[in-house]
C-alpha cells in the first residue's frame, strides 16, 4: 500500500517536472524548423565530428524545406567532452528551442545528452552512436545505425570463422562507453564461439588521451594471441597499432566502426594496413535510391569518398524531416510518436526500420585496410 | 613474466622516461630562475609540434631544415610570451604571474584550435627516426635510442652554460636576487628572455621527439605531458636540472612498470600513479629527491 502512494507520488512529481520542462521549450519562430546538431567539432572525436556535419549539411542542401517551411541547422560543438555534450544539449533544448536534435558521434556524448532530451520531449536521432544504452528507456532518442551487441557479435564471427582464431585479446579505452560495451559483447560471443572460457588471454585497458601502450602491448605479445580486438576512438587505436608493430606483433588486429577516418590512416601509415573493422555502409555497395543520390552529391561537393558515419548523418537527417513530414507539426511529441513508426525507410546507408527500443535494424559491414584505403570486405546481415 | 618480456618494458619505460626527462628539464629551468611555475610550457610544446607539421606536410620541405627552424621558432615564442605576459608582473605578487602563466596557456591552447582546426593531424614521421632495429628479444625504435642521447647532451650543455659561463651566472645571479642583480649591472630583462628562449627550444626538441614517437598531434596535446613533467620536476626537486632528469626517468619507468605487473584491470589508472608518486614524495620530501638547499639552484 505504502509502496504504491510513493510510486503514484513519484508519478506526480516525475510528470509535473515534464510538463514544466516542455511549458519553457515554446518555438521562438513558428516559420523555420530548427533541427540542432551536437557533434564534436573539436578535441579527440572531432574528426568523427565533422565527418556526421558533412553528411548533415549535404542533406540539408538537398532537401533545406519541410511543411512549407524552411529547416534551419544550429550546429553545436560538444568539444569530445561529456560534460559539453550536457551543456550543448541544454542550449539547443532551452536557447534555441529546435524541433529535433541529430547527435551525437561517441557513445559517451549522446548519453550526457540522453536526460535533457528527453526532459524536454524533443526527438534526437543519434547517427552512429552504438552503445545500446543510448536509447534504452529513452523514448526521445532514436538512432539510424545498428548497436553494439550486433557489432560485437560481428567482429567476434569474424575472428573465430575467417581467422580461425582460437585465442584473442582485447585492449579497450576504459572511459568509454562504446568501447567498453563493444569489447564485452565482442568476448562473450568469442567465448560461445570458440567454446572456450579462457579464449581471451588479455583483457588490457588505457585511457582517453594515452599515447604510450607500449606496457599493456608488450604484455599481449607476452600470451601471443592469434587476435587482437581494440575497440577505441581512431586516434588512440592508430597509435596502438603503430606500437603493437614495432613492438613486433604479428597479430591481425580488429576493431569498430570509428575507425573509419581519414586521420587513422595518416597516424597509422603502413602500420595500419590489413587493420579490420566492422561499419555501416560501404561505398562500393549502395543499397537504395537514396544512397546513389547521397553518394553522387556528395562526390561532387567534397571530391572524396564519404565515409559511413556521413552517410548515417545524413540519414539521421531525412529520417527526421520524413517524420515531420508524417506529423505534420513541428511538435516535438508528434515528432516523434511517427518516428517511432519508421518501418523500411529508404536511407543513404540502407533500409531502415526501427524496433522497439528505437534501434535501426540493418546489416553490417566489413572493411579493411588495403594499400592504404579502407576496401570493402563483407557484407553480414543481422539475425532475424 | 619471462626476463625477455621484462627487458622490452625496461627499454619501453626507459624511452618514455627520457622524454618526460628532456621536457622537463625546460620546465624547471623557468622555475629555477624566475621562482615561476610556467604553466604554459606545455602549450609551447604543442605549437612547436604544429610548426613542425606545416613545415614538412604543407610546405614539403625536409624535416632536417625544418626541425632547426622550428627550434627557433618557438624560442622566440617563449620569447615574446615572457615579454607580453610576464614581464608587466615582474615586481607583482607571485601569485598573479602564476594566473597570467595560466591565462597564456588557455589563450595558446584556443588560439591553435582556431587557427590549426580541432582535428587531430598526423605528424610526419621520417624513417630515419621511426625505424626498427630488433636486439634480440627486444624490439626498439630508432628514436629510442636518440632521445636518452639528445637528453643527457643538453643536461651536460646546461650545466656547463649555468655552471662555467657569465650568461649562466648572471642566470644564478638573478635566480638568487633580481633587484640586487639588476644594481650590480646584470641586465636582467635579456637574462630572463634568454631563459626563456632556451626553455623553450628544450620544450621544442622535446616536442619534436614526441611528435617522433607519437605522431599525433592535437591542439590540447600539451596538457598531460606539461603536468607529468611538471610532476617530473617536482619529484626530482623543481629548480635542479639533474632532479628532473632523475624525476622523469622515475616517472616514465615506473608507468611503464605499473602497467606490466599489475593486474589487466589495472591498466587504466597508470595517471593516476604519476600523481600518487607526486604526493607521497610530497609527504616525504617536500623538496623533491634532490631538492636539498645547498644544490645548485639554477
Amino acid at each position: 500500500m505504502k509502496r504504491g502512494l510513493s510510486i503514484l507520488l513519484t508519478g506526480i512529481i516525475m510528470t509535473s517536472v515534464a510538463l514544466s520542462g516542455c511549458s519553457g521549450a515554446k518555438k521562438a519562430d513558428s516559420n523555420v524548423i530548427k533541427i540542432g546538431v551536437f557533434e564534436p567539432m573539436t578535441g579527440a572525436n572531432a574528426a568523427g565530428g565533422a565527418l556526421e556535419v558533412e553528411g548533415i549539411k549535404l542533406a540539408n542542401k538537398l532537401y533545406p524545406e519541410v511543411l512549407g517551411k524552411k529547416v534551419e541547422l544550429v550546429i553545436e560543438d560538444n568539444k569530445s567532452d561529456k560534460v559539453e555534450a550536457a551543456n550543448a544539449a541544454n542550449r539547443l533544448v532551452n536557447k534555441e528551442k529546435v524541433n529535433a536534435i541529430i547527435g551525437s558521434w561517441g557513445s559517451s556524448l549522446s548519453m550526457a545528452a540522453g536526460d535533457i532530451v528527453k526532459k524536454a520531449k524533443v526527438p534526437t536521432v543519434g547517427a552512429s552512436c552504438t552503445n545500446p544504452l543510448v536509447t534504452q528507456g529513452n523514448d526521445y532518442y532514436f538512432r539510424v545505425c545498428f548497436i553494439d551487441p550486433f557489432q560485437g557479435t560481428v567482429m567476434a564471427n569474424y575472428a573465430a570463422t575467417k581467422l580461425n582464431a582460437k585465442k584473442a585479446a582485447i585492449i579497450k579505452e576504459v572511459s568509454n562507453d562504446y568501447a567498453v560495451g563493444l569489447a564485452k559483447f565482442f568476448t562473450d560471443s568469442f567465448k560461445s564461439l570458440t567454446g572456450d572460457q579462457n579464449c581471451i588471454v588479455e583483457d588490457s585497458k588505457y585511457n582517453t588521451g594515452d599515447q604510450d601502450f607500449t606496457a599493456q602491448l608488450t604484455n599481449i605479445k607476452a600470451k601471443n594471441p592469434d587476435v587482437i580486438f581494440a575497440p577505441g576512438n581512431f586516434t588512440e587505436s592508430a597509435l596502438i597499432i603503430k606500437q603493437a608493430r614495432q613492438l613486433g606483433i604479428k597479430a591481425p588486429i580488429i576493431g569498430g566502426d570509428t575507425w573509419e577516418t581519414d586521420e587513422f590512416l595518416k597516424i597509422g601509415g603502413a602500420a595500419v594496413e590489413g587493420a579490420t573493422f566492422s561499419t555501416f555502409f560501404a561505398t562500393e555497395k549502395p543499397i537504395t535510391e537514396e544512397s546513389k543520390k547521397f553518394l553522387d552529391a556528395y562526390k561532387a561537393e567534397y571530391k572524396k569518398d564519404p565515409a559511413a558515419v556521413t552517410a548515417l548523418g545524413y540519414d539521421a537527417y531525412i529520417m527526421i524531416l520524413d517524420a515531420i513530414k508524417r506529423a505534420n507539426s513541428g511538435d516535438g511529441e508528434k515528432i516523434r510518436n511517427e518516428m517511432a513508426k519508421t518501418k523500411d525507410f529508404q536511407g543513404a546507408a540502407g533500409v531502415i526500420t526501427l524496433d522497439e527500443n528505437r534501434n535501426a535494424v540493418k546489416n553490417a559491414v566489413i572493411k579493411i585496410v588495403k594499400d592504404g584505403k579502407f576496401t570493402y570486405l563483407d557484407t553480414i546481415e543481422p539475425k532475424k | 613474466m619471462s626476463f625477455d618480456i621484462f627487458l622490452q618494458h625496461l627499454t619501453n619505460g626507459i624511452s618514455l622516461g627520457s622524454l618526460y626527462a628532456l621536457i622537463a628539464i625546460g620546465y624547471t629551468m623557468v622555475y629555477g630562475i624566475l621562482r615561476l611555475i610556467n604553466f604554459a610550457h606545455g602549450d609551447i610544446f604543442m605549437m612547436a609540434t604544429y610548426f613542425a607539421f606545416y613545415g614538412v606536410i604543407t610546405f614539403g620541405v625536409p624535416w632536417y631544415i625544418v626541425f632547426p627552424i622550428v627550434i627557433l621558432l618557438t624560442a622566440s615564442l617563449g620569447m615574446t610570451l615572457e615579454v607580453a605576459a610576464y614581464r608587466p608582473l615582474r615586481n607583482a605578487p607571485k601569485i598573479s604571474i602564476m594566473i597570467s602563466a595560466i591565462g597564456a596557456s588557455f589563450l595558446l591552447e584556443n588560439l591553435a584550435i582556431v587557427i590549426f582546426g580541432g582535428v587531430n593531424k598526423a605528424f610526419p614521421t621520417p624513417e630515419v627516426f621511426t625505424g626498427v632495429v630488433q636486439l634480440g628479444p627486444v624490439s626498439l625504435q630508432k628514436l629510442t635510442f636518440y632521445i636518452p642521447i639528445i637528453t643527457v647532451i643538453f643536461l651536460v650543455a646546461l650545466l656547463y652554460l649555468i655552471n662555467h659561463t657569465k650568461t649562466g651566472m648572471a642566470m644564478r645571479a638573478v635566480s638568487k636576487d633580481h633587484e640586487t642583480a639588476g644594481v650590480m649591472g646584470i641586465d636582467v630583462n635579456k637574462t630572463i628572455s634568454i631563459t626563456f628562449g632556451i626553455g623553450s627550444a628544450l620544450a621544442a626538441i622535446g616536442a619534436l621527439m614526441w611528435g617522433l614517437k607519437f605522431p599525433q598531434i592535437y591542439p590540447l596535446m600539451g596538457v598531460m605531458p606539461g603536468l607529468k613533467c611538471f610532476i617530473a620536476a617536482v619529484i626530482g626537486g623543481i629548480g635542479n636540472i639533474k632532479g628532473a632528469v632523475l624525476g622523469g626517468f622515475i616517472l616514465g619507468v615506473g608507468e611503464i612498470m605499473l602497467v606490466a605487473f599489475l593486474p589487466s584491470d589495472y591498466t587504466g589508472y597508470r595517471d593516476a600513479f604519476a600523481f600518487i608518486l607526486l604526493i607521497v614524495v610530497l609527504l616525504f620530501r617536500p623538496t623533491g629527491i634532490m631538492g636539498e638547499k645547498i644544490s645548485e639552484k639554477v
